[in-house]
Parts: C-alpha cells; structure tokens; sequence
C-alpha cells in the first residue's frame, strides 16, 4: 500500500525523518519497499502570483506574464494559454532542474531570448514538475498557497510504500500506520472529527436491509445521502488518491476510495434510486444468477458467493464489486451508502474465481473488523455532505449478526520470558500494548495482565500473538543472542542420505558432471524415449493446472531430461561429455501419493578423455558405461550380476540390466538409435540409471578385513579359443571355480586371422595364489590342466597355439 | 719398500682427482690396482721379504690397497653424480606443452551450496531429514495455519496434482515449502527435535530472471522444553556467520508467517553497495535471506504435541538465492538449463 508522509502527518506528528520511521516500520512489522520523493529535484522553484499578463510585441500566442515572488518580481515569456491575474504558479528560477516537454529527460533551465524578449525564469506545467503528463497549461496553485516559499515544501511529499503482511489489514490504512507510529514513537494521534446534521427522515424509514446469508455477512451498514451533485473531486483529493495509485472517477466514488484508504474499511456507493422496492436482501446467488458489474462484463455467480440485492435482483457481488445497474452517475442525486463487513474466506474465493482482485477485496479477505463499519461509514457521509452538497438522512441502517465478544487475554510475565527468552518487566509490557491501543486491567497475581485488543485488530487471538505485540514495540534487537542449551537430540541419519553423498563424490570422481533438471516434463518428451510409439504405461502422474505444455507431467524417469541437457550442450561442445543426476522419480500409485524413489542416471558421450597432442582419445562405448556401473557398486559394496533385458529405450543388441539379489535394480547400455534421432543427438549415447532407494539395503554394513596375502603368487597367462557365442561370464566362472585362484583378468579379446571364422580368442591372466603356503610350479601346472579341462569339456575351448 | 708405498699411493690418489671420465677411471684401476699393478706386484712379492719386514710390508701394502680402492669407489660415486647431473641440465621439455586432461567432474553449485549450508547446521547439532515432494494439501498448508481461502496462500502460488478425492476435492499437490515436512516430523519423532529439511520446491511461477517455477529450500525445526527466541537469533546469526562471514551485517525484524508467532525476518548487508542501497537490495541496502519464528502453538498441537510443554522455532531459506549472490549469477533459470557452460564454473 502507498501512503504519502503528509497525510500519515495529519493524524500523528512525526519528528522523525522519512528514511528512519520507513526503518522503524520496517523492524516492526511493516516493511516499506520503497520511498519515493515526490518534489526531490525542486530546488529553485518557488510559489509565485500572476499579477500581470501583457501580450508578447512580436507573437499572438505567446504572453509576457509577470509573476510577484513577493520579494521580487519576474517577467517571463509564456505560451500557456491559461494565464490569469490573480492565480498562484510555481515559478522557476534560472538553473532549475525541470522535466523537459518534449524529451522527458530532466534538465537544467538556462536564460533564453524568445522572440527577441529575454526570458529568465518560467511559470512550470505540471508535467515539467512531474506530477502529470499535462504540458498544455501552467500549473495553477490553491489560492491559499503561500507566496515566495518553495514549491517543494508546500506540494513536494514522500510515498511509502509498504509491504502489508497478511495477517495486519487494519495496517492498509492511512490511520492503521498512523497507530503503528504512534506506537513506535510515542507520539499521540489526533484522528479525524467526524460530526455533521442529520436531516430529517430517518434511513430506517426510507430503506430496510435483511441479512439472508449471516455467515457470510456478520455486519450491514449503511447511510443515506440525497441532494448530491455529482462532480470531479477537489484538486487535492484528486492527487491524494493518484499518490496512493488510484484513479479519480467522481467526487462520490472518490470519497468512498479516500475513506477507504484512511480507515481500512471498504465502502460502496449505490445510486439509491436504482435499488428497487427500498430493499436490501445480503443473500446467496439463487442457481445460474448472473449479473452485469461496473465493468461491463455479465458475471455468473455461483452458491459460494454473496450479492447485494434489490427488489429486482442483484445489485452488487458483496465487497467484490458493484452492478453496473446501480452505478453512480452524473445524474445520481441520492447516494446509499454501504460499510459492511463479509466473510473473509468467501470473499477471496469469489474474487479469485471471477479474477477480480481488488482493494476492497485484499482488506475484506484478511479479516477486517466489523467494528470499523460505523466509523468509516460517518466519515464518508461527513465528506459526502462537504464535497457534494448532500443531507444524510437521521441515523443508519445496522444490522449486526455476527456480533462477538472478544475475551481478554491473560499474559504473564513468565510466559513471555519463556517464549522470547529475554525478562520484560509487567511494566515494559503493559506500556508496549497501551502504545498499540490494548487495554490492559491487572490480573490475579502482579506477574499478569488481562490484555484486550482494540477494536480494530483481528489478529490478536491468544498469549503468542500479544507476545509478539510486545516485542516488536521494544524491538526485536533487545531480544538476546543465545546458543542452543539444551541436550543434543538422539540423531538417527536416514542411511539414504549417506548413500546418495557417496554416490555423487564418486560420480564427480569419475568425471561426472552433476546436472540438476526440472522434476515437470511433457508426454512429447517422454514419448521421444520409445522407438516405436505407444501410450505410457503406467500413465505418469499430471498436474491439473500446468504453467506450460512442456511442464505438464511429473517425471517418471530421469533420462529424458539427461538427453534433452546432452543435445542442448552438443551444440556448443564437441568433446566428451559425461553428465549424471541424482534426484527423484515420482510413480503413481492408486489414492495415495507417488512412490518418490531416488535414482542415480548417467549419460556418456564422445571421446574418453579430452582431445590431446598425445594423441586422439578412443571414444566412449558399452564398457565405459558398464565400467562406471561395476566401479561404483563395487565402491558401494554391492555383488551385482549384469544380465540381458529389454528397455525399449535402449539399443537392443547392447544393453544390461543390473541385478542384485535376483531383483533389477537399475540398466546399463547404449542409447537405441531411433531414441538418439529423436533428441537430435547424432552420436553413440552409453545411459546407466541405478535406483538408489532399492539399492540402499544392499549397501549397508561393511565387509570384514581380508589378512594380505603373505605367500607369494604366480601369474600364467593363457589364450583360448571359443565359439564366438561364448561370453566371458561363462569362462570366468568356471576359471574362478578353482580354489588356488585369486585374480581372472581379461586382457584380450581377438578375432580373424588366424583364429579360424565363428570362434574368437579370450586371453586371461591368472594369479594364484595359496593363503597358507608357496605354491610350486608343479602345483601352478596341475590346477591349470585341470582348468583346461574343464573349459574344454563345458564350453569346448582349445589352447591358442602360436603358429 | 715402506716409502715406496707411501709414493705409489699418494700418486695414485693424486692421479685420481684429475680424472673425469668412466674410461680414465677404468685405465686408473688397472694401472694401480690390476693384476700388472706395482701394488699387486709388490703384494705377490712379500713372500720374497725377511719375515719381520713382510708383516710390516704387507700391512701397508694392503692399508693402501684398501685407501685406492675407497677411493675409487669414491671416484665413481661422484662420477655417476656429475654424470647424473650432467645429463638432468641437458635433458629440456617443453614445459608450456599442456598437460594431459582428467575428465573433471563436479557438483552442481546448489548442491555445493546445500552440502555447506547442512555442514554449518550439523555441527549445531541438526539432523538432515527430507520428505516427499508431492504432498498432502493438509502438510503443505492445512495443518500450518494455513486453511483454504487464506490469503498467505496467494502467497505461495500452488500447482496441483490432477487427482480427486471421491467428494472431489483436490488435495495433493507440490509442496510449495519444505516447511511441509514439519508436521511429519513432529508426528513420527517424539521431541527434542533440531532438524534441517533441505529439498526442492514448486510454485506456480513464470520463469524469468529471478523466478523458476522450481527450486530449492531449506527449512528448520527445532522443538523442545524451553527453547526461545533468543535461540532462534543465536542459531541463524550463526548460521550467517559462518556462511556470509564474521563482518556481514546482519538484521532481524518482525515478519509474518501464519505457522510462526511470533514471526521473523532475517536479512543480511547487501554484498554489492554494503547497505548504501542498489538494484540488487531494491535501494533499502538489506537482502532478505530468511524467514523465521517461533512455531505457533497451534502448529504443535497439530502434530500431536502441547504447546503448555513445548516451544519451538523454525526457519526456512531460499537456498538458489545463495550462490546467486556469493558468485554474482544474473539469471536463475541457469540452475536448472544443464549449461555446461555454467557448471563448469563452479
């Protein structure tokens, strides 16, 4: 809310600056965005009278004021043509800073020589000052502004603008601030006096108001005004309203916006002649009621909302906005006059469902009291009466069922000791209330006091809500700075955490890049990861109002998002790229929310290592990524077995799924290339994806010390020769088989020449090794033979003989 | 025969000092120490000496054996060490060639950035606990003072999941606030509770410059026998301490959450014009990094603990704004674009 520091002074003096009451507010509470200094750049201007105009000698348009200062006198050259004897102007001096016509930069007035008249000085527009975009006419001042004084001490201001916390309606108004300063500085108020004669007949016999719907409208009130002429407001009220950004529309509506501005309570006003049958019902929308509002726009209202009605339908979405049929317009002469208080909740149900937000709105859906109704109510009439000539009729309509006493509060010193952590003496705290308009009565013991907020707060309900009242009055920098004292609470880690740490530390050791992407994708993207389209299976869960198409669906897996990062970065990067992800999938479930499992993806492509003098680098493949897979779960802790699978994502000829314990917990394989075409990735995509979450119980606990090997080992390489369906994982577990073997490595894998077509040679390295003696050559020489004859019997494999 | 010795030795030490090659070495050692050497000539030619000279001969004779060779063993050693040296001044690579690359992997910076803020809590004693992401409207809101219609939902702009309940009501959506796990925790652990809940969040947003329709927080929840607002200020002023540094200033003021009473705020100096007011502070020279408060009794009843026994305080941080500020990023959409171009900064 925007507020001008002079208004605020009308009902509070302020000794302190600006800029150290904005920081006040702001630490208690309020926070003020922003100030802006209305007139900061005014220097050298000051309020002058015309007291006369003489044509220029050699220009019809153009006239030659002179302006009294009241020390001095001034002729300038002028081609505004509202010049008049009499009339107060803001006059610049030479060396002004003025806004200027046509550039609408700010710059400096020098002398000037118009039509061969020198000009020093000017009579300033509105828009040179900066106030409007008028720059057809000159400024003309109230007849009481005082002559030869600045302009920027009688028109300059400074706007506040505040940042209204919720919970603190009462604060979006001119006098809720001016009760917060009061409190903070220990100034005293002085509100408005509101008197003014009632005429003769009485409202209650000219109009009766029934309220239908009482949960929704605890409190109708309202007054009658006839006799009104319908005008543009005062010069004043005009700019008051547009320093607070809001538009002048007519004196009536004006005021009910001014009103509203000052006391926090929304107003309405009725053309009172449009309102048939002399009735007010406060009802419910009957089913499929519709209604024109102000705006011009036929609104279909629904059971939750509220209407205004007349005798003939509705005249008014209560505290939302009015009907276009019971406007005020030029030729309204009676004004009813509403102040009342509706529902908080269904108020900003009604105003989000027909988007209408509004001021009324924002202070009715925060919980404003029904106390402020009268109060605003008389003002509004009193200004009605003074700046639209009316006669309020005798009295009000008020009809208040939703009328609660308020209990009073008790407060110890103790407990807010206890809460804040800091002593307030019974007396800090009751002077800190009273500065807010609490009354405080003394309890049972001298420690307590009974606390009842003033009417205008809602958001005072128990013991806390005082205690923060109280504190924030003395400051929250008198609240001391302690460290936690008590004993450390029993820490039970989730072990997941742990794990997901260690994943990532490796990951980065490997040469991961860790990515971070989107939790919300589309179906188009899902569906770039199958070759061949079909639905979704299962569907992956949607969101029912999506910002955008491409953020629709939450992600039922992490690849799409890796692929669509590679492709991105493929297009400024040409070596090796290596990215992985750690984050949740969500999968739904039936009637309750998705399974949020944590998984582990990572993608690889191009060369291993970064192009180099030493030689061009081999790109990645299937062992790269299957390499990454088998270091980390042997990091982890974790016996996997890599078995075949069927991800349609996946190249089907290379591809793995990793299995530990019989379950497939996550694959490893190259990225199918009708998958790699879809995303616009041009080159050989190696993935691996391991569910973190299924993973977990298979990496807890540790493995026991193995005693290093005292006896020494002895090393035989030998070549075989197989049937090229043969995979290693068959030679491996026979080789591994023998009880003196320690260590099978793989160390090449041949085909062609001389190795004769269908057959290929594995060459393995063999260590072995006894824990409890020297193993002989002898000893080396019979396991081996027995190591030949078995591959040899299970998969037909023969000695490589060098030929 | 004695000085004969003594003159073969020392001239053959003194031959010794001016050699400078392995090949005058070699020529050195048959001279004076071969088989025609006058030493081993004069060796074999004690058995030719009366017997009381041959011991004292022969003593000598093997005394200066013994000498020539240390001191060619000497010799050699400094030889191969000339040598060694030699050879390391001549031998010259181009040093400005590069080196080989290692692929480098790294941490994303928001992850650097939740790992230090959780370290700095931890050694205050807080456990690292996360919940689920997609979310009961009764944890996100409901059970946090937050009821529906309430204006502090404006706040947080909420995307809803496209699930209804049989009476048709939509209550699951995605946490707009990892204050959303309060209550679990308060449900599953019986108190002293100090806690730190980092993870990502979600708001109905437009991107732009300084909005993601997701992104990270960090909340906290402390709940025990008299803990107070003097805890509260002490725990995140350490927190800023030790995360923006010992001379950063640091301000603390009253702000509004409906799940806190009473509410606070926490802002530090802006790094950029040191609280004179900039763009970045939107001129007031603070920024905002936190909110905080004490928890709402109301709150704790709602997670099945009595505020007459209980207090507690809670805070929750936006943790993307941290590396925004420390590096100077001028875009937060970058988090999240996979731009290795970005996150091979960090």
């Amino acid at each position: 809310m925007k507020i001008p520091f002079k208004w605020l002074q009308q009902y509070i003096d302020i000794t302190l600056p600006p800029a150290d009451l904005a920081n006040r507010l702001t630490m208690a509470g309020t926070e003020v965005k922003g100030l802006e200094v209305i007139g900061g750049s005014w220097e050298n201007i000051v309020i002058g009278r015309i007291i006369a105009v003489n044509p220029h000698p050699n220009a019809d348009r153009l006239s030659l004021p002179t302006i009294d200062l009241g020390t001095e006198q001034h002729t300038v050259v002028c081609g505004a043509p509202n010049l008049m004897v009499g009339d107060k102007v803001a006059f610049a001096y030479v060396g002004a800073q003025l806004i200027d016509g046509y550039t609408d930069k700010l710059s400096t007035l020098k002398p000037a020589k118009i039509r061969g008249i020198l000009s020093s000085g000017m009579a300033c527009s509105e828009k040179e000052l900066g106030i409007s975009d008028n720059h057809e006419t000159i400024m003309v001042l109230p007849p009481e502004a005082p002559i030869g004084i600045p302009v920027a001490d009688y028109l300059g201001d400074t706007i506040f603008d505040l940042d209204v916390t919720p919970n603190r309606p009462d604060c979006l108004s001119v006098v809720g601030i001016a009760r917060e300063v009061a409190a903070l500085t220990g100034q005293s108020l002085h509100l408005p006096q509101v008197s003014y004669e009632e005429a003769v007949p009485p409202i209650d016999q000219q109009i009766s108001v029934e309220i239908d719907a009482p949960d929704l409208c605890p409190r109708y009130c309202a007054s009658l005004i006839t006799g009104v002429k319908i005008t543009d407001s005062p010069k004043w009220l005009q700019q008051r309203l547009l320093a607070c950004g809001i538009r002048s529309i007519n004196n009536i509506v004006d005021i009910t916006n001014y009103v509203m501005l000052e006391y926090g309570q929304p107003l309405h006003a009725f053309d009172y002649r449009r309102i048939r049958g002399n009735k007010i019902i406060v009802r419910r929308p009957t089913p499929g009621e519709a209604m024109v509002t102000l705006d011009g726009v036929t609104r279909i209202l629904s059971e939750n909302m509220l209407v205004i009605a007349g005798g003939e339908g509705a005249v008014a979405i209560a505290g939302v906005m009015g009907g276009a049929d019971s406007e005020v317009t030029p030729e309204t002469t009676s004004i009813l006059l509403e102040a009342a208080n509706f529902n908080p909740a269904s108020i900003h149900y009604t105003g989000r469902q027909l988007s209408l937000p509004s001021e009324a709105c924002m202070r009715f859906e925060r919980g404003i009291r029904p106390e402020l109704t009268i109060p605003a109510l008389k003002r509004a009439t009193q200004l009605i009466i003074q700046l639209a000539d009316g006669k309020a009729a005798r009295g009000f309509i008020d009809v208040y069922p939703g009328k609660l006493d308020r209990e009073p509060i008790l407060l110890s010193v103790g407990k807010v000791k206890t809460l804040l952590g800091v002593d307030f003496s019974l007396d800090q705290i009751v002077t800190a209330l009273t500065s807010l308009g609490f009354d405080c009565k003394m309890g049972d013991s001298a420690s307590e006091v009974l606390v009842s907020a003033p009417y205008w707060r809602s958001d005072i309900h128990q013991a806390v809500d005082l205690i923060e009242e109280v504190v924030r009055i003395i400051g929250y920098d008198n609240i001391p700075v302690t460290m936690l004292s008590q004993p450390l609470p029993r820490q039970n880690p989730e072990p997941i955490l742990a794990l997901k740490q260690k994943v990532v530390h490796s990951l980065i050791g490997y040469g991961f890049q860790e990515v971070i992407t989107y939790s919300l994708t589309s179906l188009e993207m899902l569906s770039k990861l199958l070759p061949e389209p079909h639905p979704l299976e299962p569907a992956p869960l949607r969101l029912a109002n999506p910002m955008t198409a491409d953020q629709e669906y939450l992600r039922p897996n992490l690849r799409v998002n890796l692929l669509a990062a590679l492709s991105a970065n493929r297009r400024h990067e040409d070596g090796g790229i290596r990215l992985f992800e750690l984050g949740k999938v969500y999968l739904p479930r039936p009637d309750d929310l998705p399974d949020e499992p944590e998984v582990l993806c990572g993608i690889l492509s191009g060369p291993g290592f970064e192009k180099s003098w030493q030689g061009e680098a081999e790109p990645v493949d299937f062992y790269t990524a299957k390499g990454v897979v088998e270091t980390l779960l042997s990091q982890l802790g974790v016996e996997a077995s890599l078995e075949h699978c069927q991800d349609e994502t996946l190249h089907p000829g290379k591809q793995a799924s990793i299995v530990v314990a019989d379950g497939s917990l996550g694959v490893v394989g190259e990225l199918h290339p009708k998958v790699a075409r879809a995303f616009e990735i041009s080159e050989p995509v190696y993935l691996f994806e391991i569910n973190l979450t299924a993973l977990l119980p298979y990496t807890v606990g540790h493995r026991m010390f193995q005693p290093i090997p005292r006896f020494p080992a002895i090393v035989r390489d030998i070549a075989l020769v197989v049937d090229a369906g043969i995979t290693h994982q068959k030679v491996l577990n026979i080789i591994n088989s023998f009880p003196l073997v320690s260590q099978v490595t793989l160390f090449d894998v041949y085909t062609g020449e001389p190795v004769p077509p269908g057959k290929k040679s594995l060459a393995y390295r063999i260590t072995f090794q006894s824990p409890a003696r020297t193993l002989t050559d002898k000893a080396v020489d019979n396991v081996q033979q027995q190591i030949l004859a078995k591959l040899s019997h299970d998969l037909g494999a023969t000695l490589r003989t060098q030929n | 025969m004695l000085q004969q010795l003594e003159q073969l030795k020392s001239k053959a030490l003194q031959e010794l000092t001016s050699i400078n090659h392995p090949e005058q070495m070699e020529s050195w050692r048959v001279r004076y120490l071969g088989k025609k050497s006058e030493l081993t000539r004069i060796l074999r030619s004690l058995a030719t000496l009366p017997v009381d000279e041959r011991k004292a001969v022969g003593a000598q004779a093997n005394r200066v054996k013994a000498d020539l060779a240390d001191g060619l063993r000497q010799k050699e050693q400094a030889l191969r060490e000339m040598q060694l040296a030699a050879s390391a001044q001549e031998e010259r690579i181009d040093i400005t060639l590069p080196g080989h690359p290692f692929p480098i992997g790294r941490l994303h910076p928001i992850t650097q950035t939740l790992h230090e803020i959780c370290s700095i809590f931890a050694s205050m004693g807080f456990q690292v606990v996360e919940g689920p992401e997609v979310e009961w409207d009764h944890y996100n809101f409901e059970a946090l003072n937050i009821p529906k219609e309430h204006p502090a939902r404006d706040t947080m702009a909420t995307l809803w999941v496209d699930f209804k309940t049989d009476s048709g009501q939509r209550p699951m959506l995605l946490r707009t606030h990892t204050t959303s796990v309060d209550i679990r925790i308060m449900e599953t652990t019986p108190p002293p509770l100090r806690v730190v809940i980092p993870g990502k969040v979600y708001r109905y947003e437009a991107s732009d410059a300084t909005h993601t329709p997701m992104f990270y927080q960090i909340d906290g929840l402390v709940v025990d026998e008299g803990i107070t607002m003097a805890d509260l200020k002490g725990t995140l002023y350490e927190f800023a301490r030790r995360f923006f540094g010992e001379d950063r200033k640091v301000r603390f003021r009253c702000d509004y959450f409906p799940f806190v009473e009473p509410g606070a705020e926490m802002a530090i100096e802006c790094s950029v014009c040191g609280g004179k007011g900039c763009r970045l502070c939107n001129y007031t020279g603070w920024i905002e990094i936190l909110g905080a408060g004490m928890t709402h009794p109301q709150v704790l009843r709602n997670g099945g603990l009595d505020p007459q026994v209980y207090t507690g305080f809670a805070f929750g941080m936006g943790v993307d704004r941290l590396p925004i500020l420390r590096y100077g990023i001028d875009d937060t959409r970058l988090f999240y674009s996979s731009d290795l171009r970005f996150l091979r900064q960090f």
